[in-house]
């Protein structure tokens, strides 16, 4: 059969490569300040002075996107990296040891996942207060223990293995294996986890800050930028219409990478 | 049976271990709620006469005992900020919210399976790649973000409601429908993607089996052994799949009525977090939480029964 090339991964390879470019580009240099007011050109429609327009202060919007992507995802980048690299350790220690220690958490973990990730979140931050640190902090709590569960698995697999055994009888030590033998093995799966967790996490961000409990002004949001335009759906519909398509973009282009890493492991 | 009784004890013993974290969770709460209730008029004896009548007083283990056997009796306590019995304050809400996430599950399977179906009709072909590459970009958009959409296009340009005159359900029981259609579909579209994606493949692996070469060589065309006897292998992991589509659907709804100004569940946990009224939040969660376990539990129940082969299990 002949090999067709992997679509999604070279499509979402481009959408986040774009976004991401943005949005370092946004770091260095944005059109306006987006914080910069206007009184003439409140609301108006987008342009070539206004890309996306400007909203209800008379600020142009494309740039305060790219601001708040950059806030939404230094977020989710923070989330997944405290969830993945917690979830690992986990997840080695149990999967490669099991035991006793292993069922037991293992059976909470079950528990916990039941549950939408987005309500726990709601009630971590009604218990901490809200606030940039702390969504990161509930959040990248809440990952640890689906990333805890994939790459138990993986280790719990690649245990049995021959290679694995093989590492013993030449004297490898527990850690060496897991971590210098197991741990490359393991990571296909958990790359395109990683992908999905950084998806979530930005969906997640995104409407705690909608909620307005996540991250709060002066920060910027696209959650609540979002949530700003509405008011003025009628008057100006690109306010809310660029701001989504943002959201939009960054999930699509992680997700399809995440789809094409499966595509090309199970090839 | 003794499988089914097992599970029924697990059970349980979660409902019992969620109440137990949601009661140790608001414990450690920093601050003190009688200063925030009494405000301005706080003195150390009205304080002190409050926490009595709001059973702060005594020993943990106690306390936990008289709010669980409350809520077990449909007690959720008092809310700070409303000064009324939470339960009261909840029921009519609780309907607003269990009507919105049904409505938003039975669109899901509406939707989900008979696209899987029209998907794996030819795997890999035209129409196949069209729905994954559709249903993929379904996935990313948010359902706020739809919401919002739809309450511009079907609000506010076309006139079809109004957005924020939520119809109560004693004004008018369609009316009341008809509001919530749009917000559950918000909720649907992304995850009627999912689960049309998942039955899908799973329809996909089942179709290479021998009983599906067998039920052809019988005579069956290929699309009546899809619909009569795939489908239903199929199915298995959907529901186990659908299941805990249900909770995060109760969870979509919490945003979803912030959008569409729907007075449920949702907002009143939003305005309570913000309050910090804590027996209502408590209240929340651990209803929601019981409803997650019990699904999932039915879900398991109904696989049995679909399933001989997961009872030997």
């Amino acid at each position: 059969m002949k090999k067709r090339p992997n679509y999604n991964l070279i499509l979402g390879c481009i959408i986040a490569g774009l976004t991401v470019g943005m949005i370092i580009v946004g770091i260095f240099w944005t059109p306006y300040e987006p914080t910069a007011m206007s009184g003439g050109e409140k609301l108006d429609a987008p342009s070539l002075r206004h890309l996306l327009g400007t909203d209800n202060f008379g600020r142009d919007i494309f740039s305060r996107v790219l601001e708040g992507a950059r806030s939404t995802m230094l977020i989710a980048a923070a989330v997944v990296a405290i969830g993945a690299s917690v979830g690992t350790v986990v997840g080695a220690f149990t999967g490669y040891f099991g035991g006793r220690v292993d069922a037991v958490l293992m059976r909470f973990n079950d528990m916990l996942a039941a549950f939408p990730s987005i309500l726990l979140a709601l009630v971590l931050i009604s218990l901490l207060g809200s606030g940039k640190t702390n969504v990161i902090i509930a959040l990248g709590i809440l990952f640890i223990p689906s990333y805890a569960r994939i790459v138990r698995a993986e280790f719990a697999r690649q245990a049995e293995l021959d290679y694995v055994k093989s590492a013993r009888l030449m004297g490898a030590g527990h850690l060496r294996i897991m971590f210098v033998h197991i741990l490359p093995n393991a990571a296909p799966v958990l790359l395109s986890s990683i992908a999905i967790g950084f998806n979530n996490a930005v969906l997640a961000e995104a409407s705690m800050s909608y909620l307005s409990i996540g991250v709060q002004p002066p920060d910027a949001s696209l959650g609540r930028m979002l949530s700003d335009s509405q008011t003025y759906l009628l008057s100006a519909p690109w306010y809310a219409i660029g701001t989504g398509a943002a959201i939009v973009l960054l999930i699509l282009g992680f997700g399809l990478i995440s789809e094409g890493l499966g595509d090309s492991r199970r090839a | 049976m003794i499988g089914f009784l097992k599970k029924l004890g697990a059970v349980l013993v979660t409902l019992l271990v969620i109440s137990l974290l949601a009661f140790l969770a608001f414990q450690i709460i920093p601050g003190d709620p009688t200063a925030k209730l009494l405000g301005t008029e706080y003195t150390p004896e009205r304080a002190e006469a409050l926490r009595e009548s709001l059973g702060l007083n005594g020993s943990a283990a106690a306390r936990y005992l008289s709010w669980l056997g409350g809520f077990v009796r449909g007690d959720f306590g008092t809310s700070y900020s409303y000064n009324q019995p939470v339960a009261e304050l909840l029921s009519g809400k609780i309907v607003t919210t269990a009507t919105l996430s049904l409505i938003a599950f039975l669109m899901t399977i509406i939707i989900s399976i008979p696209t899987a179906l029209l998907a794996a009709r030819r795997a890999g072909g035209v129409l196949d790649r069209l729905l994954l590459g559709g249903g993929q970009v379904l996935m990313s958009i948010p359902p706020f973000f739809t919401g919002i959409i739809f309450t511009w296009i079907f609000g506010l340009v076309l006139n079809m409601f109004t957005v924020g005159k939520f119809v109560y359900i004693y004004e008018s029981f369609w009316g009341f429908v008809g509001y919530l259609l749009l917000p559950a579909l918000a909720i649907a579209l992304p995850k009627g993607a999912m689960t049309a994606k998942l039955l899908r493949s799973s329809l996909v692996s089942e179709q290479s089996r021998d009983y599906v070469r067998t039920a052809i060589s019988r005579g069956h065309s290929p699309r009546s052994a899809l619909r009569s006897h795939v489908l239903r292998n199929a199915l298995l992991p959907t529901i186990t799949f659908l299941a805990m589509t249900l909770a995060d659907i109760v969870a979509g709804s919490i945003i979803i009525e912030q959008v569409f100004s729907i007075p449920g569940l949702g907002r009143m946990l939003i305005a309570s977090i913000s309050n910090r009224d804590y027996p209502v939040v408590q209240a929340i969660t651990v209803m929601i939480a019981a409803l997650v376990v019990i699904v999932n539990f039915l879900a398991d129940t109904l696989c049995r029964i679909i399933d001989p082969r997961v009872r030997l299990k």
